[in-house]
């Protein structure tokens, strides 16, 4: 019955209002939904969207906690979208985040209780070589033999979980640890250890790697030839071929890129704010990243508000869920909705809606 | 008061009796705040804590208000979920699994005036942290012993999460148990390296049913191996809570996890100022073990046995891990009459003799 039509030119002022309109449509069904649980919808949309940032209570703790969160997610969001440009979908960053953790981890507890500076960085090449391995796997099985890297890529997160588990359960259990799983507390290892930069502002070098990654991302974007080819490929690639651009190659930097700054994050997580390898390390940053990634529209800049917008629905989510004794579940819902809205004002923006009468248009049937 | 069993108190605890004190002075209601893994509907752990929770609340009513987060991940989120609680006011926070011990004691350091309680871990880096953990041991010896007398193939299925020291002291002791009364029994072991996995934990059960399994036991916190044991004619224990509605004709009983009467305990004690930290372990004697009630498809003969146990266990007169026991290698572990120590159990990363298969590692 209903058909979606292309729009010839999508209107340029609806891209950039989709995401507002988005997070305003998410806040009234969110409320609906709170009232629904017999909730108050305003302060639960205060306490999620405002008192993390303002409040007197909580802001001064809460604020740097958006970096933490948002830190990570930006990282991997970033590498994720150059691919993602291209047509290439890589959807298992989780799982390259995880390797990337648990190879610096590594690096780590192999130099444990070792002094030197170069722990650290070698640590982070060890985080990113690790994401980078991880994500060759889909990306030569792609180039190879032609599979779907997003069925692999998305498959190798559970064998990756697998491997966190039996790290912390096994060849990387703490041996003071009482039989317990997980690590040792890499964070409390000075040499390997990511601390705050600045104390009170939550700014690790995570946040930093982050943010250089932003910076590293627009200018390949836009100045390099990289970039457009990059643009080429996931816009026409037909006309990608004709002018050069090697597919094997695009595949391969694309993956590995997102899969080093996966796992990078996965490094600057582990021996920050997640402190050691556990069963539960993932927290599904991987996945998140790519929410973040569209919701950013793909654009280093937009990554960033985005991860900045989401870190502050999961900080302010967690106020409401104590505050207001709503189930954790809510806020999940409410956080779908999100991307729910976005995803669905971008087909709104970019296609219009026919209505095909049966019978008259046998395409439609 | 209860009589508890102190293994251990940290000794800087007693400059913070004092802070709580003036609670009485102050009219607003004690903020208490609970940290689970699960859900709370998940009628396994995190379900029993939160029943836990709501015996607090009702006993204490106005005085107390209760509040908690579910679904939190051990981690990073852990620990600003503490701190945003310790900053709503919270005074005492319940972390309820073993994986966000780093997380709270790290939150412990930076909110000394709030009591830090923590389930099934082992880190106490900051005076105000304190540990408790019920014997799920106790309850598991006598799962094994109506298991062992039960089964028809003689042979017991067993879903386990991880292979860390809480799992295997809970596969010992159901063996030990099994085998005293039935020498031909053989235990298969399923790691799920889950909690809390329906899907892994039902295709768990489905394996070990296959592998001519007729008595499921789940060291899991979902009803999913229930569910497949009442389709397939296995059956089966519950775990944490009474999971008989999910299984009514194969659920045997199930060892259940009552930590109200702890939460009241050290509720009342924050109240009073009172408050200082520990390290107990409490089972069956304390009440904080029980046992669901039995299905009638259990002979009386082996109910008897089972209370029987029971009652030794609660008055004492037995511990499950006594000797003559030798590790699964042959070699010796308890002479006879020697009961095992709390540390060899919380440390627990061997089978005992007669156990096939390896604790992966």
């Amino acid at each position: 019955m209903l058909r979606l039509e292309k729009r010839p030119s999508p209107s340029k002022a609806w891209n950039f209002a989709t995401p507002i309109v988005a997070v305003l449509l998410t806040m009234i069904a969110g409320g609906i939904l709170f009232a629904i649980l017999g909730k108050n919808p305003f302060e639960a949309i205060k306490l999620i969207f405002w008192d993390p940032l303002f409040s007197e209570q909580f802001a001064a703790y809460s604020r740097p906690q958006l970096l933490v969160k948002a830190g990570p997610l930006i990282l991997i969001a970033v590498g994720l979208s150059i691919g993602f440009r291209a047509g290439i979908w890589n959807i298992g960053a989780e799982g390259q985040y995880i390797i990337g953790a648990l190879c610096a981890a590594a690096v780590a507890l192999g130099f444990y209780p070792g002094e030197g500076w170069y722990i650290f960085p070698l640590m982070i090449v060890a985080g990113a070589a690790g994401g980078w391995a991880w994500a060759m796997i889909p990306a030569i099985l792609k180039t190879r033999f032609n599979t779907n890297e997003i069925l692999v890529s998305l498959l190798l997160v559970y064998v990756a979980e697998k491997l966190l588990a039996a790290a912390a359960t096994g060849f990387m259990r703490n041996p003071q640890g009482a039989g317990f799983p997980g690590s040792r507390n890499i964070h409390q290892y000075a040499p390997a250890s990511n601390q705050e930069l600045i104390v009170g502002t939550g700014l690790h070098w995570g946040v930093v790697a982050a943010f250089v990654a932003v910076i590293f991302a627009y200018i390949l974007l836009q100045r390099h030839i990289l970039g457009f080819h990059v643009q080429l490929a996931g816009q026409a690639p037909r006309a990608a071929r004709f002018a050069g651009v090697a597919p094997t190659r695009l595949v391969l930097m694309c993956m590995g890129l997102s899969g080093a700054f996966a796992g990078m994050a996965g490094m600057f997580e582990v021996s920050g704010p997640a402190r050691l390898i556990s069963i539960d390390f993932n927290a599904g940053y991987g996945f998140t990243a790519i929410i973040v990634a569209f919701l950013g529209r793909l654009h280093p800049v937009g990554i960033v508000l985005a991860g900045l917008l989401l870190a502050l629905t999961y900080i302010g989510g967690e106020l409401a869920q104590f505050m207001l004794n709503l189930p954790a579940a809510a806020i999940q819902v409410f956080q779908g909705m999100l991307l729910f809205f976005l995803l669905a004002l971008d087909v709104l923006s970019n296609y219009r809606i026919l209505l095909a009468l049966p019978g008259r248009n046998p395409e439609a049937a | 008061m209860k009589r508890r069993e102190l293994l251990a108190t940290s000794a800087a605890a007693l400059g913070l009796a004092a802070t709580a004190g003036s609670r009485a002075l102050a009219q607003s209601p004690l903020k208490v705040g609970f940290i689970y893994i699960g859900p709370p509907g998940d009628f396994g752990w995190t379900y029993a804590h939160d029943q836990g929770r709501l015996a607090a609340q009702e006993h204490f009513g106005s005085a107390v208000e209760t509040f908690y987060v579910d679904n939190v991940p051990e981690g990073p989120d852990a620990e600003r979920i503490m701190t945003q609680m310790a900053l709503s006011g919270a005074d005492m926070i319940f972390a309820t699994s073993f994986g966000y011990g780093p997380s709270l004691n790290a939150a412990a350091q930076r909110f000394p005036q709030i009591a830090f309680e923590h389930a099934a871990g082992y880190l106490q880096e900051a005076p105000n942290v304190s540990l408790y953990n019920a014997r799920f041991y106790e309850g598991r010896a006598v799962i094994g012993t109506i298991a062992g007398r039960m089964t028809q193939s003689n042979v017991i299925g067993y879903i386990a999460s991880f292979p860390i020291p809480e799992v295997v002291m809970g596969i010992n002791a159901a063996y030990i148990h099994a085998k005293k009364v039935n020498p031909d029994v053989d235990f298969r072991v399923v790691w799920v390296y889950s909690w809390f996995d329906p899907a892994q934990e039902a295709a768990a059960a489905e394996a070990l049913i296959e592998q001519g399994a007729d008595i499921i036991m789940q060291h899991t916190d979902s009803t999913a191996p229930l569910s497949v044991c009442q389709q397939r004619g296995a059956l089966a224990f519950g775990q944490a809570s009474d999971m008989t509605q999910f299984a009514p004709d194969v659920h045997l009983t199930a060892i259940l996890d009552n930590w109200g009467p702890y939460y009241i305990e050290r509720i009342q004690q924050k109240l009073d100022g009172a408050w200082a930290a520990e390290n107990v372990w409490l089972g069956i004697p304390e009440g904080e073990v029980a046992f669901a009630p039995f299905n009638e498809r259990i002979p009386a003969e082996v109910q008897a046995e089972a209370n029987a146990m029971i009652e030794a266990i609660r008055t004492r007169s037995y511990h499950p891990f006594t000797g003559p026991l030798n590790k699964q290698d042959g070699s010796a572990w308890l002479a006879e009459g020697e009961v095992a120590d709390d540390g060899t159990l919380l440390g627990m990363n061997f089978y005992v003799e007669g156990l096939t298969g390896e604790i992966p590692s």
